[in-house]
């Protein structure tokens, strides 16, 4: 595997890892999150509906206690006792003793008439006739009023609760003035926190009481109009540019509606901080999680490079091996090379033994036939001998050395190794040597075990009948002044995914038993550690081209 | 002695030369071929009791040369000479029919011995057909 493939590897390991470790606590996270939310919000609507039934309700009983004290009041005696103003402050200033309520109070006849008064708006009430206004004939006609908060002549928010008592037929109407403030306290109970609010509107959707937020008394609430409510309700909805919970809750009497206005943001002001905690708590996990993912995958990633590395640095052995190996596959093709000039030894030798064995040698007219066999062993000795002195040549190089070479030679030396297996396979093998090649510092052994290496693969390549071009050269390239020697088949090619990966160790594409994968790879690493290099060029259908490559300054790697 | 027709074949020339002429001092009509073709073409027009046959030659190989011998010549006896050091090659040939198998470098009075023996085997089978 290349660098490449293990980034692609890290990669796969933290997305899978990352996907089984964040998914179950993300569907966990989200489910608490939203679960949470749901129970949250039940509860604030449970807990606003409460308070403005309760605030409600205390209002009603409010309302519910001045009538029964007027009712009690105008019952009290009969309408000549109530006309007098003595009698009445005496009453008032009881009912003043047990409650601040009541501002005023007056007696008005059937007819409208103000009879009796106590209060302080004596002189402008005294001698006033309501016959004409809607709240005497609304209070003759069901018998209790609850006015709307209104200014009046007193300019001042006020409201007055009136009762009619009858005696025979007569009947008259005792009226009070309530002071506001003390509803505006009972409402103002409502406001929760900081940002909450309270208020009564009436069906006209008026203020009855002032508002922290939405307006003044007697003026429209900047709120939704809430006025035709029937019955409780809660709801949330998005005013001032805000998200408000409203509870709302109708009045009987007097047909006023209580608003309370909330913010959940500072009603679950600790709820969103423990939310917000959760989140955190949740954020760093992940964080955690991913930063561990990608530490640990990187770690073993990284050991699995190292030790990929120390196995690339065995390849010391098995370069060994492969020298071996090499050598092995040499000593049976020197057997058989050296085993059929021997046998022409041998039969010329005893063809000369046979025909000594049969005349005088000088005057025989076979001496000339004698001499041929004798020319004809020498010839064969000597042949032997060559393959012989190459073979030890090539022992002897076993350890590095730094020599002063021509690769020119060095080619030349590694095809008479090759020669016969290509002949017998009838290959042509066409070489071109660079005459004015210069010669280059490198290991020769190293260089001819790498030649030897790609020219036997050639030969696998090409098989019967195929044909090796080898070419040697100098260019300038990149690296400077390089000299290279380059080896061309019209085998099959070799598919771009396998080039790829042709230089890998143990890559290999030869049959079990046929190939260890072990020469090209071995054949780059020496090239390297030779201060050179080794490319292929192949297509598919157009054959391969080899070319190992040395810089002029080639200096070897310790 | 009857005259063995033998054949030589390799692509060792100065060998096959030099073992016609030994065999034919000793009696033997010897003929010689430096490849598994012109074998095939002296086959047709001479008559060869025994072929020693080289394993290792180039274009038509000794297994493929004795294949086709003895498709044409089943009653010819073929020794197979070898100068490899593995025993495969000697063995595939006993396998398709050879007579048995000599290594290089081989003495000519062991020659003269194998072709003696593959010939009294062709004799034998020849009367048994007959």
């Amino acid at each position: 595997m290349d660098t490449r493939d293990f980034h692609v590897l890290r990669m796969r390991m933290i997305f899978t890892t990352l996907c089984f470790a964040l998914l179950p606590l993300l569907g966990v996270g989200i489910t608490v999150y939203y679960q949470f939310s749901e129970a949250y919000w039940n509860k604030i609507e449970e807990a606003a509906r409460t308070l403005v039934e309760n605030r409600r309700d205390s209002l009603e009983l409010f309302f519910r206690e001045r009538i029964a004290q007027l009712v009690t009041l105008a019952h009290s005696g009969s309408l000549s006792h109530l006309k007098d103003e003595a009698y009445l402050a005496n009453v008032f200033a009881l009912m003043q003793s047990r409650s601040k309520s009541f501002i005023d109070i007056g007696i008005i006849d059937d007819k409208g008439n103000h009879v009796a008064y106590v209060g302080p708006y004596y002189e402008q009430l005294k001698s006033v006739n309501y016959s004409d206004t809607q709240w005497f004939h609304a209070v003759m006609s069901s018998g209790t009023y609850i006015s709307d908060v209104f200014l009046g002549f007193r300019k001042m928010p006020h409201f007055i609760i009136a009762v009619t008592a009858a005696q025979g037929n007569r009947t008259w109407i005792l009226r009070a003035t309530i002071n506001s403030d003390i509803i505006e306290n009972i409402v103002r109970r409502g406001q929760v926190g900081k940002r909450g609010d309270a208020f009564l509107i009436n069906k006209n959707n008026v203020l009855q009481t002032p508002s922290r937020f939405s307006g003044k008394i007697l003026g429209k609430p900047d709120a939704p109009d809430f006025s035709n409510t029937v019955a409780t309700t809660v709801e949330r909805s998005e005013h001032r540019a805000k998200d408000l919970v409203f509870a709302v809750s109708p009045m009987v009497d007097p047909k006023w509606t209580l608003v309370i206005e909330e913010d959940p943001k500072e009603v679950l002001a600790p709820i969103f901080a423990t939310r917000y905690l959760a989140a955190l708590v949740i954020v760093s996990g992940v964080l955690i999680v991913v930063t561990g993912t990608i530490v640990t995958t990187r770690s073993m990633t990284n050991e699995l490079i190292r030790v990929q590395r120390e196995k690339a640095a065995s390849e010391d052995v098995l370069m060994q091996s492969s020298k071996m190996a090499a050598l092995g596959k040499m000593a049976a093709g020197v057997a058989h090379e050296i085993n059929n000039p021997l046998q022409v030894i041998s039969e010329k030798a005893g063809w000369m033994c046979d025909l000594l064995a049969k005349e005088d040698l000088k005057a025989s007219p076979d001496f000339e036939e004698f001499e041929d066999c004798v020319k004809k062993i020498e010839r064969q000795v000597e042949r032997c001998r060559h393959i012989t002195h190459r073979m030890l040549r090539f022992g002897r190089r076993m350890d590095p050395t730094h020599e002063v070479a021509d690769v020119n030679h060095i080619l030349q030396e590694t095809l008479t190794f090759l020669e016969n297996e290509a002949y017998h396979r009838d290959i042509e093998l066409s070489v071109s040597y660079d005459r004015d090649l210069p010669p280059v510092t490198t290991d020769s052994s190293q260089v001819q075990q790498v030649l030897l290496n790609v020219i036997d693969n050639a030969i696998d390549a090409v098989g019967n009948g195929g044909k090796i071009s080898l070419r040697t050269g100098s260019k300038t390239g990149t690296d400077g002044k390089v000299i290279f020697a380059e080896v061309s088949d019209n085998g099959p090619g070799i598919p771009k995914d396998v080039l790829k990966m042709i230089f890998d160790p143990l890559f290999t594409t030869k049959a079990v038993n046929h190939g260890t994968g072990l020469g090209l790879s071995i054949s780059h690493s020496i090239m390297e550690k030779l201060g050179g290099g080794i490319t292929v060029d192949s297509e598919v259908g157009r054959g391969t081209t080899f070319t190992i490559y040395l810089p002029l300054a080639a200096i070897m790697n310790p | 002695m009857e005259k063995i027709r033998v054949l030589i074949v390799d692509d060792e020339e100065e060998f096959v030369e030099s073992a016609v002429k030994r065999l034919a001092t000793r009696g033997l009509q010897a003929a010689g071929a430096t490849s598994g073709m012109q074998a095939l073409e002296l086959s047709e027009s001479q008559e060869f009791d025994v072929v020693i046959l080289d394993v290792r030659m180039p274009h038509m190989d000794g297994i493929a040369t004795l294949r086709e011998l003895k498709k044409r010549h089943p009653l010819m006896e073929i020794i197979m000479l070898t100068g490899h050091g593995s025993v495969d090659s000697g063995i595939k040939g006993l396998q398709l029919g050879a007579y048995n198998y000599i290594m290089k470098p081989a003495k000519i009075d062991e020659l003269i011995k194998q072709i003696s023996l593959a010939f009294e085997r062709k004799l034998i089978e020849q009367e048994r057909i007959a």
